[in-house]
C-alpha cells in the first residue's frame, strides 16, 4: 500500500512462487470447494449420492450378483430352481447370440459374414488410425472396393460380363425406352383430339431411339461377340481395362505425364482380376443368401454402415446445392431437403417397401434390404445436408475470396478450402446423425427386416427361454451392443476434434 | 521505369443495387508502377481493387489487365486471376492447412507443378519475406504480422504481375505494421506493378509513383506523393489530409 501510494514505484524484490495453498488443491481441496462449499451444494451431493447409489446397486445386482451364468433351458433361471432371486439369464443370449448376429444366415455360409467383419475391420482401422501411412489407397478400398466385394461375400452370386456388356446394357435400356415412350405416342394419338403434336413428338422420339440404336451399335455389336466367346467375363475385363487405361492415359497428359494414371488404372484393374478369381465370380460366385434371411448384428451394421457411408456425399451435395447461385439447383435442394426432413423415418421406410414396389413394373423388383438402405441413406443425407450447411455458412467469406483469387475454380476452393474446414467445424453434428443413425436402424423392423432387435425380440417368442426377466436380459444386452458402439463414435469424434484443432487459435 | 499500361480501367461504374458506389473510373497503372489509392471510409476504394480481379462485377465500363479484356460479363475471369495476386486486410491465409501447404496449393492445383517444385519455390518466397523457419506452422500460431508476410508470399507464389494490397496494415499493431511495409517496400524496390489502398503516408511518400485520392465512388486526384502531400488541389482531398496527419 504505502509503496504504491509513493508517486514514483520501483520493485527491488522480485516475488518468489509459492505453492497454492493445501486447501484448496487434492482430493481434501477438490470436496471441499467444489462438493461442500455451500447449503446448496451439500445438499446437491448429498441427492447425487442417494441417485447413484439407487441406480449403481441395482444394476450390478440384477446383471452380476443375482445373474444366472449357466444352464440348458428355461428351467435354470426360474427362481424355483435358482433357490435365489433371479437376475439376467445370460443362458439364454449365449444360446441365441448366433441368432442375434446372424439372424437366419445359413450356417454353413456364415464364414462369409466372419469374413466381411474382418475384412471390414482390417480396413477401417487402420483408416482410423491418424498415424498410419497410405490413407489414399485405404480409403479407397474401405469406400470402394469392400463394398462391391462385401455384396459379393454376403450375398453371393457371380457375373455375366464387365464394362463392355454393362455400358451396353444401360445404353440399351435408355434406347429402348426412349423408342418406347415415341411408339407409346404415336399410338395414343390415334385416339386423340390433338393429333398432330404427340404423333410429330412420338415420330421424333422414335428417331431419336434409332439414332441411338446405330450409335451405340459398335458397343453392342462387341458385347454380343465377347458374350459368344469361350470365357466371356474375361474377354469383356481385358477388352474394358484396356479402352479404360488408354483413355487414363491419354486424359493423364499421354507420354509426357500419363504413365503415373496407366500404371495406378493397370494395378486397379490387376486388383479387380485377383477379386473376381478369389471369389469365383466368373464362374457363378458363391451360393445367393437371401436378404430375407439376413438377421440380427449383420442387418443392422450393413444398414448403419450403408447409411454413414452413403449420407455423407447426399448431404454435401444436397449442402452445396442450396447454397447454390443456381436457382434451379437451389430450389431443388431446398425441396428434397425440406420433404426428407418432414416426414418420418418409419413414413419413408413404409413407403419404401410397401408402396414403391405398386409403382415399378413387376419384373423390376427391388430388393427389400436395399430399398430401406436407399431410404435410410436419402433421409439421413437431408439431415445431414443442414447440419453441414451450418458448417459451410461459419468458414469465413474471405476464405473463398481468397482462393479464388489465387486462381482456384469454385471447385477446387469449395473441395480445398471451403469443405475441409466446413466439416471439421460440425464433426460433433455429423456424428450426433451418425449415432442417431446408427439407433434408428432398428426402425426397419416394422418393414420385416430382422436387426439386431428385431432378432431379439423374435427370439422371446421362443418358449424354451421364456422367463420372468428373460426379455430384461435381452433389452440389457442390445443396449449394451448398441452403447458400445454409439460410445465408440462419440469418444473418437472428440479424438479427431482434439486432433485437427489442436494447431488452430482465433 | 516503363510505361506501357499494365491494368487500364476505362469508365468503369458499378452499382450494389441502386446505390453508385463506383462511378466513371478511369485508371491507367503503367509497368512497375506503384500507386497508393487512399480515401475516407465507404468511398469504394476496396470495391475498386476487388473489381480488377473480378471478385466483384461491375455494370458497365472495361478493365484490361496485361491485354486480357474484363467485361462486365467476366468471361476470362480465371486468366485475370493468374496474372494479379491480391493482399488482404485480415490476411485469409487457410487455416487448416500449414504455411508451406498456403504457399504450394495454388501452383499445384492451378499451375499443375509438382508438389516438390513447388515446395521449393514456396520456400524462396518465405525467405524473401523473412520467415522459412516457419514453414511448418499452422497460420494460427503466427503473429499478424508474420501471417500478413505468409500472405504476401503466398501471393508471390504464382508469379503474378500485379499485386493489389487492400489496407494490408490495418488489422495490426503498430510495432507489426513496420515488417509488412518493409516487405512491401523490398517488392517494390523489385518492380513489381502495385496497387495499395492504404492510410499509411509515409510508405505512400517512399515508394508510389501516384497517389490517387477517392471520395464517394471517383476519383477526385491524382498527383505524385510531393505534390499530392504539399499541395492537395480539392476542398475534398485537403480536409482528409488535415484529417490524417493530424
Ligand atoms: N455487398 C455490398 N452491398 C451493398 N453495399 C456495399 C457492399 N459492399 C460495400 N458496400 C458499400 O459500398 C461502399 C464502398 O465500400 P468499400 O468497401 O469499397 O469502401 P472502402 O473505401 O474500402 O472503405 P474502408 O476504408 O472502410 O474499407 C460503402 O458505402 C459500402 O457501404
Ligand atoms: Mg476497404
Amino acid at each position: 500500500m504505502t509503496d504504491l501510494s509513493a508517486p514514483s514505484f520501483v520493485r527491488q524484490d522480485l516475488v518468489a512462487e509459492r505453492a497454492a495453498p493445501a486447501k484448496t488443491t487434492g482430493f481434501i481441496g477438490f470436496v471441499r470447494t467444489r462438493l461442500l462449499n455451500s447449503p446448496g451444494n451439500i445438499l446437491l451431493t448429498i441427492l447425487g449420492l442417494l441417485l447413484a447409489w439407487y441406480i449403481v446397486v441395482p444394476t450390478i445386482k440384477f446383471l452380476l450378483v443375482d445373474a444366472v451364468w449357466a444352464g440348458k433351458d428355461r428351467t435354470a433361471c426360474l427362481a424355483e430352481k435358482a433357490g435365489h432371486e433371479v437376475g439376467a439369464c445370460w443362458p439364454y443370449i449365449a444360446a441365441k447370440l448366433t441368432q442375434l448376429i446372424y439372424g437366419f444366415y445359413p450356417e454353413a455360409q456364415r464364414w462369409r459374414v466372419n469374413l466381411t467383419y474382418g475384412l471390414g475391420a482390417a480396413l477401417l482401422l487402420p483408416l482410423l488410425m491418424p498415424r498410419l501411412p497410405a490413407k489414399g489407397i485405404n480409403s479407397g478400398l474401405f469406400f470402394f472396393a469392400f463394398p462391391v466385394v462385401a455384396f459379393f461375400l454376403l450375398h453371393g452370386g457371380g457375373i455375366a460380363g464387365f464394362g463392355v456388356s454393362w455400358t451396353a446394357g444401360v445404353l440399351q435400356l435408355f434406347e429402348q425406352s426412349v423408342g418406347g415412350a415415341g411408339d407409346l405416342l404415336v399410338n395414343l394419338s390415334k385416339s386423340s383430339a390433338i393429333a398432330p403434336l404427340p404423333w410429330a413428338l412420338g415420330k421424333v422420339l422414335v428417331l431419336v431411339g434409332f439414332l441411338i440404336h446405330w450409335l451405340i451399335f459398335p458397343l453392342t455389336w462387341l458385347r454380343d461377340q465377347l458374350q459368344l466367346s469361350s470365357l466371356p467375363v474375361w474377354g469383356d475385363f481385358l477388352v474394358t481395362a484396356v479402352i479404360v487405361s488408354a483413355v487414363l492415359f491419354v486424359l493423364g497428359g499421354g507420354m509426357r505425364t500419363g504413365r503415373r494414371a496407366l500404371v495406378g488404372s493397370l494395378l486397379t484393374f490387376a486388383g479387380i482380376a485377383v477379386g473376381i478369381k478369389l471369389m469365383g465370380l466368373d464362374r457363378g460366385g458363391f451360393p445367393i443368401v437371401d436378404t430375407r434371411l439376413w438377421g440380427g448384428l449383420l442387418v443392422t451394421l450393413v444398414i448403419a454402415i450403408t447409411g454413414i457411408v452413403a449420407s455423407m456425399p447426399i448431404g454435401i451435395a444436397l449442402a452445396l446445392g442450396r447454397r447454390s447461385s443456381i436457382p434451379l439447383i437451389r430450389i431443388f435442394s431446398i425441396a428434397f431437403i425440406e420433404f426428407w426432413r418432414g416426414v418420418p423415418l418409419i413414413t419413408v421406410l413404409f413407403f419404401a417397401t410397401y408402396m414403391l414396389p405398386l409403382f415399378v413394373p413387376g419384373n423390376f423388383a427391388v430388393d427389400g434390404l436395399l430399398r430401406a438402405l436407399i431410404g435410410v441413406a436419402i433421409f439421413t443425407g437431408a439431415y445431414m445436408a443442414e447440419v453441414i450447411r451450418g458448417g459451410l455458412a461459419a468458414v469465413a467469406r474471405g476464405q473463398a475470396e481468397a482462393a479464388s483469387a489465387l486462381g482456384l475454380s469454385w471447385w477446387k476452393t469449395t473441395s480445398l478450402i471451403v469443405l475441409p474446414q466446413a466439416l471439421r467445424y460440425v464433426i460433433p453434428g455429423i456424428v450426433n446423425s451418425f449415432i442417431s443413425l446408427f439407433k434408428d436402424t432398428s426402425l426397419v423392423s416394422i418393414v420385416a427386416l430382422f436387426d439386431l432387435l428385431g432378432s431379439l425380440r423374435a427370439s422371446f417368442s421362443d418358449p424354451n427361454w421364456s422367463t420372468p426377466t428373460t426379455a430384461f436380459t435381452g433389452f440389457a444386452f442390445a443396449g449394451m451392443i448398441y452403447f458400445v458402439f454409439c460410445f465408440g463414435m462419440s469418444r473418437y469424434s472428440l479424438f479427431v476434434e482434439h486432433r485437427l484443432n489442436a494447431h488452430r487459435r482465433h | 521505369m516503363s510505361t506501357t499500361p499494365i491494368v487500364n480501367i476505362s469508365t468503369l461504374n458499378k452499382w450494389y443495387g441502386d446505390f453508385h458506389v463506383l462511378r466513371d473510373i478511369n485508371l491507367e497503372v503503367g509497368k512497375g508502377e506503384r500507386i497508393v489509392i487512399c480515401g475516407p471510409s465507404g468511398s469504394g476504394k476496396s470495391t475498386l481493387i476487388r473489381c480488377i480481379n473480378a471478385l466483384e462485377e461491375f455494370q458497365e465500363g472495361e478493365i484490361v489487365v496485361d491485354g486480357i479484356e474484363l467485361g462486365p460479363n467476366l468471361r476470362r475471369v480465371d486468366e485475370v486471376r493468374r496474372e494479379v495476386g491480391m493482399v488482404f486486410q485480415s490476411f485469409n491465409l487457410f487455416p487448416h492447412l500449414t504455411v508451406l501447404d498456403n504457399c504450394t496449393l495454388a501452383p499445384i492445383w492451378v499451375r499443375n507443378i509438382p508438389k516438390k517444385d513447388a515446395e521449393a519455390a514456396a520456400m524462396k518466397f518465405l525467405e524473401r519475406v523473412k520467415i522459412p523457419h516457419q514453414a511448418n506452422k499452422f497460420p494460427g500460431q503466427m503473429s499478424g504480422g508474420q501471417q500478413q508476410r505468409v500472405a504476401i508470399a503466398r501471393a508471390l507464389t504464382m508469379n503474378p504481375k500485379v499485386m493489389l494490397f487492400d489496407e494490408p496494415t490495418s488489422a495490426l499493431d503498430p510495432e507489426m505494421v513496420k515488417e509488412v511495409l518493409d516487405t512491401m517496400v523490398d517488392l517494390a524496390r523489385e518492380g513489381m506493378t502495385m496497387l495499395v489502398v492504404t492510410h499509411e503516408m509515409g510508405f505512400a511518400r517512399e515508394v508510389a509513383n501516384r497517389v490517387v485520392f477517392m471520395d464517394a465512388g471517383q476519383i477526385i486526384e491524382s498527383n505524385t506523393p510531393q505534390e499530392f502531400f504539399a499541395n492537395p488541389q480539392h476542398a475534398r482531398s485537403k480536409l482528409f489530409l488535415s484529417q490524417i496527419l493530424r
